[in-house]
């Protein structure tokens, strides 16, 4: 029983550290099935973690911190859209001045508003999301196995995993099922066919962006205020980038996203949990090896096991009509 | 109602400094083919893309069924009933038929709602009007034939009364050019009106009611078909008189020059595209290669040239092998006596944004009449130039200016000039006037024939297959790979077809 307690366990904090992930990698979904490659990712969801941390504190209210997160996001997002779609700069070169600018402001201005570092002040529980208890979750704890997943696994997380965990049907569903999906797809694919069809790329190409910034928002306030207590400088630590490999693996489906997701937020969880625990055989692994593993897998993985992951045909092309 | 489907008055446009449309002026009747001929850069496809609302006219007016609108953008274009069918496809080709026709014309937010609708409409139209397609079939797994159909299909979804097809035919087998003119012919007895923009004389002869010829932006006459000949309408697209059958006297063949054998060659997918292809050249002959594009012609001329390897096989280049499976060095080769004219000039043959003098003289910069010591002699590099382009009449006259700049068939002249210039044995060509106007048509094939004449063996591939039939000795043809047949020039544009196609033909002529 003890291994099933571990796996739990295990799980539970793989299904934490994925959120940020899932929503990540659909944001990413949306620009660049659009044809806009976004490598600014980690600069959102680090602007976004930031303006929730220090509107949710001054406001007390973690409605605000979210609003403000999606709103720096969208920002940022139309920074980069402004520069790569209408004035059709280099995608990759947009994206990375992003990551720096924001990299460098938060730090700048939480040091200036709250002088601790960089870090913005601890919020209080009015000023974070809390965890949903579904229903019955304590009376059920005692069923052998079902119980324990229901209580421990399914239930019990922030609102925003929720969230992140149904936005993947949802963007599915949107990409599939819907004509602004549709022509997203298509935008990526062959911008002309969208423009003789009668259709602005540049306005569909914007909303693509926008839906990225919305879900980056969302991604960066999960980050501090919910997976923590506030901002921290540089609390993304990467997941930007790890969630952009996550899309890749994923072959820009949205299916496919969620158990990309789920695999590198395992790896990660999995580094955590056995820090400086010696396995049988090996010993003890050093703690940065362990932190590494996601990274070194996506290597991996990304050099030959997922075959050949074919990216939108326009992506990272700005549209120019033909002459 | 008004007997006219489409009225342009005084139509006119610059980009930047290119006046690429003056003062045209059009009448397109109603429920006729309207040909549109014009060389490349008449301001055909501009005049076009105005129509269609992709630019806007700097003055002029349109006027549709006989009233004046006002087309923005093609949206205004479809609501007036106008369809377009691009040269390139405007399809996307991991989306199925059904999808590409839907795009644009969903109907309402949520896709399901219209699907059925979009089958049962898209079921009556193939009806009406013959068009079969399987609406659930992936464009990028039809041929092209059938895409262009799809694309024809997506106009008449949206209503298109007036349907405008940018040079159709160049992808198409000749089977599938007939196929689409039959479609044509009965859109027409529907009373739809179609402008068919070509710059290939033969088509427009074959299946226009009425001709309109432009030069240099300009409208310069209309002719009903019946009344005009294809001498008169070349003169009036170029603006003089020009030869449209190349003079070329008996070929006198000699020793074997290139001898290709069991020549295999793989694309990176690992896709057999030269299926074990043997045949020989000799000096003093012209071997053309017809086939539709995607065949494995290029690859064919890829691998002799030594810019691609070679799966096996041998070749032999005056009667020593070259190295086609291993390191085959086309600098190499080039010494050699094997001058190649690639195919595609601008990716191969040309660095755009070099000068023209840089462009007559790569590939062989490392000769030593270019050097002066490490450095390149750039005086005797633009005296070089100079020469050629007085001996190839290449217009504009300035060896410092970017080649990016000079028009396709200066660009395709500047290519030739430096490869014909070295007196190679073997001369490899491919696609020699794409994208090249007629008048400059004429002087490369005399090019061309003048190179047999002096003796060199010339391989010859070309998508044009009047291009084979007038300049080749033989003419082998090439269908998924293999070399399905070889021919005369005097064999029938029918016959040729059908192996182009893939379909045996009778017999093949004795050797």
């Amino acid at each position: 029983m003890e291994l099933f307690q571990v796996f739990i366990e295990l799980a539970q904090s793989t299904v934490r550290v994925s959120t940020p992930l899932i929503l990540a990698a659909l944001a990413g979904l949306f620009t660049e099935r659009a044809g806009v490659f976004d490598i600014g990712l980690e600069g959102k969801m680090l602007g976004a973690a930031f303006a929730a941390g220090a509107v949710a504190y001054i406001t007390q209210s973690v409605m605000m911190g979210l609003l403000a997160a999606i709103l720096i996001s969208v920002l940022l997002s139309l920074v980069h859209g402004y520069a790569s779609i209408t004035q059709r700069g280099n995608q990759i070169v947009s994206g990375v001045a992003i990551n720096f600018v924001v990299a460098g402001a938060t730090v700048i201005l939480g040091q200036a508003w709250f002088k601790q570092g960089g870090r913005t002040p601890a919020l209080s529980a009015d000023g974070r999301f809390g965890t949903i208890k579904l229903p019955f979750a304590d009376s059920l704890r005692d069923v052998p196995i079902l119980g324990q997943v229901y209580s421990d696994l399914l239930s019990g997380h922030s609102p925003l995993t929720y969230l992140a965990f149904l936005m993947v049907p949802a963007s599915w569903w949107i990409l599939y099922r819907t004509r602004f999906g549709l022509r997203l797809r298509a935008v990526g694919e062959n911008p002309g066919a969208v423009d003789t069809a009668g259709i602005s790329v540049i306005w569909l190409r914007y909303r693509a962006v926008i839906c990225c910034g919305i879900l980056c928002g969302v991604a960066g306030a999960y980050l501090s205020l919910a997976a923590n207590a506030g901002f921290t400088k540089g609390m993304t630590a990467g997941k930007g980038y790890i969630a952009l490999a996550a899309l890749i693996f994923a072959k820009w489906r949205p299916k496919n996203i969620l158990f990309a997701c789920l695999l590198f937020g395992f790896l990660d969880a999995f580094a955590i949990r056995y820090q400086g625990y010696a396995f049988p055989l090996i010993g003890k692994v050093p703690v940065q090896l362990m932190q590494a593993l996601p990274y070194i897998l996506t290597v991996i993985l990304l050099a030959g096991f997922i075959g050949k992951a074919i990216p939108p045909k326009a992506g990272g092309v700005p549209y120019v009509k033909e002459r | 109602m008004s007997e006219l489907a489409i009225e342009l008055k005084g139509i006119d446009k610059s980009f930047g400094l290119v006046h690429a449309n003056r003062n045209i002026n059009l009448k397109v009747r109603k429920g006729t083919i309207h040909g549109i001929i014009g060389e490349n850069g008449a301001g055909k496809s501009t005049l076009m893309s105005i129509l269609y609302g992709f630019y806007q006219a700097d003055h002029g007016d349109i006027l549709i069924d006989g009233s004046k609108v006002d087309i923005r953008d093609p949206n205004a274009a479809i609501a007036a009933g106008i369809g377009m069918v691009h040269q390139h496809f405007m399809l996307v080709e991991n989306f199925t038929v059904l999808e590409n026709i839907m795009l644009g014309a969903e109907e309402s937010q949520i896709l399901n709602a219209g699907i059925t609708k979009a089958r049962a409409e898209l079921k009556r139209l193939e009806k009406e009007y013959a068009l079969e397609v399987d609406p659930d079939a992936v464009i990028e797994e039809l041929p092209v034939g059938i895409q262009q159909r799809v694309e024809i299909l997506k106009a008449l979804y949206r209503r298109a009364d007036i349907l405008i097809l940018d040079e159709p035919t160049g992808v198409l087998t000749p089977a599938e050019a007939d196929h689409l003119f039959r479609i044509l012919q009965q859109l027409k007895e529907q009373g739809k009106t179609v402008i068919l923009i070509t710059h290939k004389l033969r088509e427009i002869m074959a299946i226009t009611d009425e001709v309109s010829v432009m030069r240099r932006g300009e409208m310069v006459a209309t002719r009903t078909t019946t009344e005009t000949s294809v001498e008169e309408l070349a003169e009036l697209m170029v603006g003089r008189r020009v030869l449209l059958r190349v003079e070329k006297g008996e070929a006198k063949p000699a020793d074997v020059k290139l001898s290709v054998r069991n020549l295999t060659v793989r694309d990176s997918r690992g896709v057999t595209m030269v299926d074990d292809v043997s045949f020989d050249i000799r000096a003093g002959e012209i071997v053309g290669i017809a086939g539709v594009a995607g065949n494995g012609q290029s690859e064919l001329l890829e691998a002799i040239s030594g810019i691609r390897r070679a799966a096996s096989g041998t070749v032999l280049l005056s009667g020593s092998a070259i190295d086609v499976t291993g390191d085959a060095d086309p600098a190499a080769l080039r010494k050699r006596g094997l001058a190649h004219v690639p195919e595609d000039r601008h990716h191969v043959g040309l660095v755009l944004k070099f000068d023209e003098s840089e462009n007559a003289i790569l590939g062989y910069h490392d000769d030593p009449k270019y050097r002066k010591g490490f450095l390149l002699d750039v005086d005797a590099i633009r005296a070089d130039a100079e020469e050629k382009i007085t001996a190839y009449d290449i217009r504009p006259p300035n060896p410092r200016l970017k080649t990016a700049n000079f028009s396709g068939g200066n660009q395709q002249k500047i290519v030739l000039a430096r490869e014909m210039e070295r007196g190679p044995e073997v001369l490899i060509i491919g696609q020699p006037t794409r994208g090249v106007d007629v008048g400059a048509i004429e002087f490369i094939h005399k090019r061309i024939i003048e190179m047999r004449d002096q003796g060199k063996a010339v391989l010859l591939v070309s998508v044009e297959l009047d291009e084979i039939r007038a300049l080749s000795d033989r003419i082998l043809v090439m269908f998924a790979g293999r070399i399905v047949g070889e021919r005369t020039p005097e064999a029938s544009e029918g016959e040729l077809g059908l192996l182009m196609a893939g379909v045996e033909g009778p017999k093949e002529a004795a050797e």
